[in-house]
């Protein structure tokens, strides 16, 4: 389903539907909860769901490099932090050959469904090679 | 050599601490209009670019590149790029043109020709844009905090008040790396102590800071740097690719993010390739853009002063603002790192952002001494909190923050510190004492604080990052402690997280925690009477500086009882021998007491006559009722002494030596410096009027000069003037007056 800029702000208008990453609704997400324990960090975090919706409204607002970067960042929602660090220092100038990206951009399209940073990636890589900037 | 006293009073005025450089184009010493820079062009073929700005395809560089492939909007490319650059400069300051229309071309232009557009604009057009293409309706402010010990409750106190003043986001950086995580913890409490909603974030090395986000201790991210050629980005470790996978990761997270960018940092790398500032700034912004940045923190940042130092430096900040808003960025516009030495040239630069307004006019309003800034020293610091406050105040804009009063801050930098030390305590993290909260309450700066041993504090700090305590502990920390209402705000950004409205462009958190941004709050501006301008409670709230006073305290300690030495007889006559007459104020010696100087009326009277006296002359006093001016009223004294000679005296202390034969607005002495006339002044006024009446040579009474004194008490003496002409009776003649007193 597309939102809409009228269902801006979610936190308002979706109240009732929203979930968090570890899949729970955000009327879940009590002090009283938090005092008991019940909660831990992956509780209070997005789902992917949230920013595709997110990358929607943007698109709609007339910013749709945003909502491409939101749409890259709802497939790297389900990736662990320490994946997320390493994949970032690959992606730095010279850290990595071409086909270290190659197979980083289909382990991660592979593992979690991730084809815009999948492709996103491939397109690095082909430019790197073009630039001088993989790995010597 | 003959030496100017003029000239060597310039050489150490502060302007002339400045370093200032003639342009070279070569070296990227140049703002704007570089002899370098490309003309503007554009080929698509195939619903590819082949070429942009002059340079072919085969020979791009990674910037062109990922611009060519992700900033551009292709479909409207070819005709952005072929409507002149002047249309669009004209478009840009022309009210009747909505930011939208724009916004859409401007997707498909080149960085050479948004650089061309800029070619035609001057300051004030380029305001009129920075206006209506800012692209939140509401402008808002960022402050920084940091200080040199590190210390965890000043951090809090400050960032506590920072909250409260109003600011919508807080940065605070390290001087050791290690305390990385101390410093967010303590600026997301005292914050969230402060005001519900602010946003926070920690400047330090890119994985450290993506750290920090995903332990929830900071909420936002600006220090994403880009560079506008390709080797001083490499320099700077990244690519465009590498950077905006950063950007995805920080969303992925439910953290805002803003790149940095801003002029002067490729010349400052020694890698500007001949291009000017400006240009290559036109480059960062659509990397920005591409990697799907909602905004950008740009207005030459920490390199300020390089552009300063060259001719229309101030103007090419502005110029990048605005370019930034052009492409739909949020802008933090800079005004933080110190850029002059000057209090003159630093407002006035101020004034471009200010004025228009900005998504964040400061990326960073030092809101700390200078001496504690970790930035690079404030261009506004915490002791010029009261001058921005009247600035906004003077100008009815919205420079973003609020005047707070001292009670006001005490108790949250009080409760702020009692916070922080509360979450050390629960997490079993080094022991905060009460002293140092009760140091914190007051404190200025680090200077006020007790030293703090750093050892056990950056151990700790290390085996916090290893560990997984994160911000749910946090709140579950303050909850223990009772700071039940701290520990809701954080919990509330926590959901804010989920929701993830505050990832679109230009997204604060209002008074009331709902987020506001380019989506639900986007800026209409088309002229007068539409967009963002303060009115109702915001402007109330911006008018109620502590210092200001209510008008009756003014005037109550002048107020006071009728002198029972000065009795009213009767109309007064024209007198027929040698005199003078001292003809006073309707106010004088009755409704009002004393003189805007505080002498009282007795005393004055007694000084004048004395004076008189001394000459070997008798002086008769009357009252004049039909005007409170002070010509006026030494006019009547004039043509009703027998001399000729009058006085007139105000209330408020205004006197004025009248001769009868002079245009009642002439004068023979007037003294309108009333706070500096003394007592010794009244006599030798006194005994003037007496030389005068006989014909004696005369000397002026000599009278210190002092420019400041309209200044202090302009107020003062409109409201005293006012009260006396309360008494103002328009009919009723001046009367003869009977002053109880023989000369010494």
């Amino acid at each position: 389903m597309t939102e809409t800029m009228s269902d801006y702000p979610l936190r308002d208008s979706k109240a009732d539907e929203l979930r968090t990453h570890s899949g729970r609704a955000l009327s879940d997400i009590t002090a009283e909860a938090i005092a008991a324990g019940a909660l831990n960090g992956d509780d209070l975090r997005t789902h992917a769901d949230t920013l595709r919706q997110q990358a929607d409204i943007a698109r709609q607002g007339g910013y749709p490099q945003l909502a491409a970067n939101l749409g890259r960042a709802a497939e790297l929602t389900d990736v662990p932090n320490e994946e997320l660090l390493k994949i970032y220092e690959l992606l730095r100038p010279e850290r990595a050959s071409y086909n270290e990206l190659l197979r980083l951009a289909d382990y991660l399209e592979a593992t979690y469904g991730a084809k815009e940073n999948a492709a996103f990636i491939k397109d690095a890589a082909e430019v790197y090679k073009e630039r001088n900037l993989l790995r010597r | 050599m003959e030496r100017s006293k003029r000239f060597d009073l310039l050489a150490k005025r502060d302007i002339n601490k400045e370093t200032y450089v003639e342009p070279w184009p070569e070296a990227g010493l140049i703002v704007a209009d570089s002899p370098y820079d490309p003309a503007p062009s554009l080929t698509i073929d195939d619903g590819r670019i082949i070429e942009m700005d002059g340079v072919e395809r085969c020979d791009f560089d990674a910037l062109d590149i990922f611009i060519a492939s992700q900033a551009l909007d292709l479909e409207t490319a070819e005709a952005a790029m072929a409507l002149p650059s002047q249309d669009y400069a004209r478009m840009l300051a022309d009210i009747n043109r909505p930011r939208a229309d724009i916004a859409r071309l401007i997707a498909g232009c080149s960085p050479a020709k948004l650089t061309d557009i800029i070619r035609h604009m001057n300051v004030l057009e380029m305001m009129m844009g920075l206006a209506k293409m800012r692209i939140r309706r509401t402008p808002a402010n960022q402050a920084h905090v940091t200080n040199w010990r590190e210390h965890p409750a000043l951090l809090a106190a400050d960032a506590a008040e920072a909250a409260l003043r109003g600011f919508a986001e807080v940065e605070t950086t390290v001087r050791v790396a290690r305390f990385a995580p101390f410093n967010a913890l303590a600026i997301l409490v005292g914050t969230q102590t402060g005001r519900g909603g602010v946003l926070t974030q920690c400047s330090v090395e890119e994985a450290l800071g993506l750290r920090l986000a995903m332990k929830g201790l900071t909420s936002y991210a600006e220090t994403l740097s880009v560079y506008g050629t390709e080797k001083t980005f490499v320099d700077g470790d990244d690519s465009p690719w590498s950077k905006a996978f950063l950007a995805s990761a920080y969303a992925s997270r439910g953290v805002k993010i803003r790149f940095t960018s801003g002029t002067g940092s490729e010349a400052l790398m020694g890698r500007a390739e001949g291009k000017s500032m400006l240009y290559l700034e036109a480059r960062c912004l659509l990397v920005v853009k591409g990697a799907g940045s909602q905004g950008v923190q740009n207005g030459s940042i920490s390199c300020i002063a390089l552009p300063e130092a060259l001719p229309g430096g101030v103007r090419a900040v502005l110029a990048e603002n605005l370019l930034a808003s052009m492409l739909g960025l949020e802008v933090a516009a800079g005004n933080d790192a110190l850029a002059s030495h000057s209090s003159i040239r630093k407002t006035a630069k101020l004034m471009l952002q200010f004025i228009p307004g900005a998504d964040f006019i400061f990326s960073g309003y030092s809101a700390i001494p200078k001496r504690d800034n970790l930035f690079g020293g404030g261009n506004f610091d915490a002791e010029d909190f009261d001058d921005y406050n009247v600035l906004q105040r003077d100008m009815q804009i919205d420079g973003g923050v609020r005047p707070i009063t001292e009670d006001e801050a005490l108790s949250i930098r009080r409760k702020g510190a009692r916070a922080i030390q509360a979450v050390y305590r629960e997490l079993g993290l080094p022991a905060i004492s009460d002293a140092e909260i009760d140091a914190a309450a007051v404190a200025h700066g680090s200077d006020d604080m007790p030293e703090r041993d750093i050892v056990p504090d950056l151990e700790a700090a290390d085996a916090f990052m290893a560990g997984d305590a994160d911000f749910v502990a946090v709140i579950r920390a303050l909850q223990n402690a009772g700071f039940g209402d701290v520990a809701d705000n954080i919990l509330e950004m926590g959901r804010q997280r989920i929701a993830a409205d505050y990832l679109q462009p230009s997204a604060i958190f209002d008074a009331d925690f709902k987020v506001r941004s380019a989506i639900n709050d986007a800026n209409d501006y088309v002229g007068p009477g539409t967009g963002y301008r303060p009115a109702g409670q915001r402007w109330r709230e911006m008018q109620a500086i502590p210092q200001a006073k209510s008008p009756e305290g003014f005037v109550d300690p002048h107020v006071g009882e009728p002198l029972p030495r000065l009795v009213e007889l009767g109309p007064a006559a024209k007198g027929a021998q040698r005199e003078v007459v001292l003809a006073l104020g309707p106010a004088f010696g009755g409704a009002l007491a004393t003189t805007i100087g505080g002498l009282d009326h007795e005393d004055v009277l007694e000084a004048i006559l004395g004076g008189v006296a001394a000459e070997g002359l008798v002086a008769r006093i009357v009252r004049v009722y039909h005007s409170s001016d002070c010509a006026a009223i030494g006019y009547v004294g004039a043509r009703l002494s027998g001399s000729g000679i009058g006085i007139g005296l105000q209330s408020r202390g205004t006197a004025v030596i009248h001769q009868r034969d002079l245009a009642p607005l002439n004068n023979l002495e007037l003294f309108p410096q009333s706070p500096s006339l003394t007592l010794a002044t009244y006599e030798a006024i006194g005994r003037n009027a007496a030389r005068y009446a006989l014909g004696a040579p005369t000397v002026p009474v000599a009278v210190e000069i002092d420019n400041g004194a309209r200044l202090r008490l302009i107020v003062k003496t409109a409201l005293l003037h006012r009260r006396e002409t309360d008494e103002v009776c328009p009919d009723r003649p001046p009367m003869e007056l009977r002053f109880d007193w023989e000369p010494a």
